[in-house]
């Protein structure tokens, strides 16, 4: 009996750890989530929203950040787009239609790889060649490392889902005569489509929300970009100076631009969930 | 040849230069930091680089150790907390929640992995700081700032949290049921199943899944610049502020771009970046792909 109670008494406590440990996660979330609806919506105002900053936010606390919202739609929005063009037809050619089972276990290896790459060395990568080719920093600059960012993240994802397409759709569609390319795209593409949005939602997702690799490419300015070659701010890198800001003033709208990043990101991880669900009444099961 | 076959031909090449062109980018990667590092590494030799205290860039001194030291600090007490609460964590999801429950938090937890880490910087700033400047530091009897290296790692432990019980709980769910309900009719206790068998059988897809934090832990560079401390000296505890080597090319890149030897110097610091996480991660993904395999997953 002696040696049942020892065995129940560590089940008991390592039940009590496993809910613990689980808090723990969960309530960091809600810790998170609870500072900066907190914090930042207390100073959270429609001059935010309205106004571009100027070195006034820095100095005093008062301008707003619309710059930094327009200019991280402006990085992270065509990013996501070419980072889906190199993604889809990428995850398509890794079908063994196309390509070799051998190679493609090559480059989906490559790609996991370029997935775990810190962005801070995307980042510097991009300067180097942007300033081989003599450009500064610049919106175009941003865009570029943002897009390499996001590369690994949507193409995986993709492929994930194109995996799960049957091999007697495609079959069906090239005993109609289709060719490899029209099944791919035409086919293939739409049987996958779930997969294929809740990948690119969440590389817009973390392009949005990434400071690393565009704080050296994009620059800092309190100027709507007006051409590719402007630099531009963008909330992440916005937020970070204005928390390195010794003004508390200032410090304070780093937690209500957060805020504005949070909603962000949050609506990009629930538009996601409900697209996926909607896209899916085109899948032929 | 009609419009169709020439569609297909464009459509296939296009198709190929993209992927050749994806799968080199990580050699490109490497060599362009490679060359931009030479400047550097004609003057100094690695072992200097790495081994020596004294940064001192304006005296052409450029000793990395003490932000080598600060980095696998900083990473190894972070994988420290985030292992065991990952791993309890994803053993209570997969066998013991009630089956409402599971949902919800995977999808809790899939938030948490999309938050941007300047969001946690600041957060961690405004919560963790305070609480080891004012509890933690004391209670060991040591004067903090708060900004700290323990503040960077619990900071990185709870960005990593997601990371590590994702990859456990998929894990966890696919080992055959059969494994669990032998170990149980015998008469083991569901904690001596979950340690004897599901550990064991899943003990690659764990390690795998503890590398690809390590990684994320390792190259974050934000969150950790925000609340780390930034100063380039080997802490003689782990409540004194200190520098990791993504940090520092954040930090320092600003002030000095203009230097060829200091640009080239924080090259090869993004270099070593670079070849340690490109380790780490092949190993991570090398070993979760035979598991993989082995579980059919």
């Amino acid at each position: 009996m002696e040696i049942l109670d020892k065995r129940n008494f560590e089940e008991k406590i390592f039940k009590i750890l496993m809910i613990f440990s689980l808090l723990v996660v969960l309530s960091s979330l809600i810790i998170i989530v609870g500072i900066v609806l907190f914090r930042g919506g207390s100073s959270l105002s429609l001059d935010m929203i309205t106004q571009v900053s100027t070195g006034e936010l820095y100095q005093s606390g008062t301008g707003g950040i619309l710059n930094a919202i327009i200019g991280s739609l402006l990085l992270a929005l065509p990013a996501t787009g070419l980072a889906y063009i190199f993604g889809i037809f990428i995850a398509l050619f890794l079908q063994k239609d196309f390509l070799h089972p051998r190679i493609s276990v090559f480059i989906r290896l490559s790609l996991d790889i370029l997935w775990g790459i810190p962005s801070i060395i995307y980042g510097v990568f991009c300067v180097m060649i942007m300033m081989f080719l003599g450009f500064g920093t610049s919106l175009l600059a941003g865009i570029i490392a943002l897009t390499f960012l996001e590369i690994p993240i949507i193409t995986r994802s993709i492929d994930e889902s194109i995996k799960m397409v049957p091999d007697g759709l495609k079959e069906s569609a090239y005993s109609l005569g289709s060719t490899r390319f029209e099944t791919a795209v035409r086919v293939v593409r739409k049987q996958a489509l779930p997969g294929i949005i809740a990948g690119v939602l969440l590389g817009l997702g973390r392009g949005i929300g990434d400071a690393a690799s565009i704080l050296f490419t994009a620059g800092f300015t309190s100027n709507i970009p007006t051409s590719l070659l402007d630099s531009t701010s963008a909330l992440p890198t916005m937020i970070y100076f204005l928390y390195l800001s010794p003004n508390p003033l200032a410090q304070q709208k780093a937690y209500a631009a957060a805020f504005i990043l949070l909603v962000i990101v949050l609506t990009i991880s629930i538009l996601s969930r409900a697209l996926t669900k909607k896209s899916t009444k085109y899948v032929i099961k | 040849m009609n419009i169709r076959k020439i569609r297909d031909l464009i459509g296939t090449k296009l198709m190929l230069v993209l992927t050749i062109f994806v799968s080199l980018l990580f050699f490109l990667i490497f060599i362009i930091l490679f060359f931009n590092s030479l400047l550097i590494l004609e003057s100094h030799s690695i072992i200097e680089l790495l081994f020596s205290s004294t940064w001192n860039p304006m005296k052409d001194q450029f000793g990395l150790f003490p932000v080598v030291i600060g980095t696998i600090l900083v990473t190894g007490i972070s994988m420290l907390i985030a292992i065991p609460i990952s791993l309890l964590s994803a053993i209570y999801i997969t066998e013991y929640s009630p089956k409402k429950f599971k949902r919800p938090i995977r999808s809790f937890i899939d938030v948490l992995a999309g938050v941007p880490s300047v969001v946690f910087g600041l957060c961690a700033f405004i919560f963790l700081v305070p609480l080891v400047r004012d509890f933690i530091a004391p209670f060991f009897g040591v004067e903090s700032t708060g900004l700290c290296i323990f503040t960077a790692s619990i900071t990185l432990s709870i960005m990593v949290f997601p990371i590590i019980i994702s990859i456990c709980v998929e894990s966890f769910n696919s080992i055959p049921i059969e494994l669990k309900e032998a170990s149980l009719s015998i008469g083991a206790t569901k904690w001596e199943t979950v340690k004897k068998v599901i550990f064991r059988a899943s003990a690659p897809s764990i390690i795998s899944a503890i590398l690809l934090g390590f990684g994320r832990a390792f190259g974050e560079t934000i969150a950790v610049n925000m609340v780390v401390g930034g100063i380039p000296r080997v802490p003689s505890s782990i409540f004194h502020p200190g520098e990791t080597l993504a940090s520092l090319i954040a930090s320092k890149y600003g002030e000095l771009m203009s230097i060829p030897l200091y640009q080239s110097a924080l090259m090869f610091v993004a270099l070593t970046l670079f070849i340690v996480v490109l380790f780490f991660n092949l190993l991570g993904v090398f070993i979760l792909r035979k598991a993989r395999r082995r579980w059919k997953y």
